[in-house]
């Protein structure tokens, strides 16, 4: 690890004055940082500190939604009752994320920001345009099993490995930002991510030095909300696939629906292909799958991963199936 | 030896920036930025100086001469390192030591001794919850960590309603709970009997 300099900030605008230094970085948890600082794929020279910050509370909002401080450890988000009450689909997707210890460091700001889990991007003896802009992609004709299907480029193929950011897309969450110069914005999460395009090393739309200091979750929709994980063990493992749905019907027909997949693209994949096969349709398996061959319409595999495209298929369609009987049921 | 003195020589240095926020600058005639800090293990004041990126582990084994905690991966992927926290299990190898100033650290050393077991270490011996006993450490501190989520009645991906408490604690929900510590010897049917020998033999 190289060798950096550490404070430790009290208010959210003492921190992102501290972070305007060259080489400064936050820590939160730590539990990405310095994983990739041990393999020196990140090289901060200054740590600010904001595991501290009093960003932890979770708080009702008056228009009847919920704001999560960026602090709050994924466990404590998870836990919460309103949380687990209004927007299930959160606390599944938390759950079945990374370990009870990981999950009681990982706050909401480190879990949206952390980074890849392609091999390569790891490894600093290989050409990655992520981590080594130019260096080229390992990936891409490499070992791609866990690689990305929807919105790739030529440059990159890495996916996003958050559970949690999966469904904060169902729930059209917004994520709070504190720039250096004290001025305040909201992004929507659809919209945090980038696609690699040209540039997979910009990951988001954080400007240098911005802050995550919350997300809001608007009132939730209605309808039954399902996070479904597939992966090659049954904990403590990244997705293959995921899929966050939340489906409402009415007398056998779907009124609305959202669905996103985790696993499968640069950032959490909202399909707006799916939603609208499914809205107005039949609660049946006819419609699951015209929703699933909607949503992989453009998806392209690279030879590892081509698997991944009908596991997603399937995968989205046993959720709906499931979601859509409980609705009825309930 | 002194507690100071087992890990690093180097002299410490520090600055303090104004405002909101205490910083330590390198010194110019070494490279290596150093901070005194306190850290309460188990119950004791110890103070040291450390390197800004010795990780808790590091600092409880190398510095502190705790070696019941245990390195397996470095990398939050085994649960060795499993430590509390103020009352919390996390991986003490994915955190440094300079961030842990004011919390209440505790180890396995800390957990009970030959005589005066923790419940949990008993059910262990009891259960024959180890073979090598390298990831037991982390098993242990993780379990105690894990029972008081229980009781604070904290859902898991093994729950199937989230929504609606309170969980009892089935095996399959101890499994998925404790799926954070592996054990190269695979004695996990008798580390779930062990924690399910305490979590029967507790009140409520
Ligand atoms: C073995 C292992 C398994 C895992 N499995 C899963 C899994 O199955 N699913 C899953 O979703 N995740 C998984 N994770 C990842 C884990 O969820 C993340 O490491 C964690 O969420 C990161 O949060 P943190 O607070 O520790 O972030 P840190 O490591 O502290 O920070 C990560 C990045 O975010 C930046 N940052 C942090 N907070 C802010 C903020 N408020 N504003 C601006 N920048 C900020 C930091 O500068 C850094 O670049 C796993 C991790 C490990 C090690
Ligand atoms: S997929 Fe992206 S992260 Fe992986 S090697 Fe290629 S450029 Fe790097
Ligand atoms: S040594 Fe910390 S998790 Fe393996
Ligand atoms: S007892 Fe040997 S690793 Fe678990």
């Amino acid at each position: 690890m190289r060798s950096f300099t550490y404070e430790r900030a009290t208010d959210a605008r003492g921190a992102v004055a501290a972070v305007s230094r060259p080489g400064a970085k936050f820590i939160s948890g730590g539990t990405n940082l310095l994983d990739l600082m041990k393999l020196e794929v990140e090289r901060p020279s200054h740590l600010v500190d904001i595991s501290r910050l009093p960003l932890t509370d979770i708080e009702e909002l008056p228009d009847g939604g919920l704001r999560i401080g960026a602090q709050a450890t994924n466990s404590d988000t998870a836990a919460d009752a309103r949380v687990r009450t209004h927007y299930p689909v959160l606390t599944q997707a938390l759950v079945a994320g990374a370990s009870g210890q990981l999950r009681n460091k990982a706050s909401v700001g480190g879990n949206l920001l952390q980074r890849t889990r392609c091999p390569y991007f790891y490894d600093t003896a290989a050409g990655c345009n992520k981590r080594d802009p130019g260096s080229g992609c390992s990936a891409i004709g490499g070992f791609n099993r866990i690689h990305a299907i929807l919105g790739v480029s030529d440059a990159c193929i890495a996916t996003h490995p958050s559970d949690m950011a999966v469904a904060m897309t169902v729930l059209e969450a917004q994520v709070e930002l504190l720039d250096a110069d004290g001025s305040a914005r909201r992004v929507a999460v659809t919209d945090f991510h980038r696609l690699p395009g040209d540039t997979p090393h910009i990951e988001t739309v954080l400007r240098p030095g911005e802050m995550i200091t919350g997300v809001v979750l608007p009132p939730p929709p209605p309808g039954r909300q399902i996070y479904r994980k597939v992966r090659d063990r049954a904990s403590y493992e990244f997705a293959l696939v995921s899929v966050a749905v939340i489906v409402a019907t009415d007398r056998g027909t779907i009124s609305s629906a959202r669905a996103a997949f985790g696993g499968v693209a640069h950032k959490p994949w909202r399909s707006v292909e799916a939603e609208a096969a499914l809205t107005g349709h039949p609660a049946a398996m006819a419609t699951y799958r015209a929703a699933a061959e909607a949503a992989m319409r453009d998806a392209v595999g690279r030879g590892h991963n081509d698997f991944k495209i009908e596991l997603a298929r399937r995968t989205l369609c046993r959720t709906l199936a499931q979601a859509a009987q409980a609705t009825e049921a309930g | 030896m002194s507690e100071a003195d087992a890990g690093t020589t180097w002299a410490a240095s520090s600055g303090v920036a104004g405002g909101t926020s205490t910083a330590v600058e390198p010194r110019r005639d070494e490279a290596l930025p150093v901070l005194a800090i306190t850290l309460n293990v188990n119950g004791r004041e110890r103070r040291l100086e450390v390197d800004t990126r010795t990780s808790l582990l590091d600092t409880l084994r190398e510095h502190l001469r705790l070696s019941g905690t245990k390195k397996g991966c470095d990398h939050g992927q085994c649960g060795a390192c499993t430590v509390l926290v103020n009352g919390r299990r996390i991986y003490s190898c994915l955190t440094l030591a300079v961030m842990h100033e004011d919390d209440e650290i505790v180890t396995i050393e800390g957990m009970g001794e030959p005589g005066d077991l923790h419940p949990v270490q008993a059910a262990f011996v009891e259960c024959d919850g180890f073979q090598c006993g390298y990831c037991t450490p982390g098993q242990i501190c993780s379990a105690v960590g894990m029972l008081a989520e229980m009781d604070a009645g904290w859902p898991s991906h093994a729950t199937a309603d989230v929504s609606s408490p309170p969980i009892a604690l089935s095996d399959e929900e101890i499994r998925e709970r404790m799926s954070g510590n592996i054990c190269r010897c695979a004695a996990y049917p008798n580390i779930v009997a062990a924690i399910r020998v305490v979590s029967e033999g507790r009140p409520g």
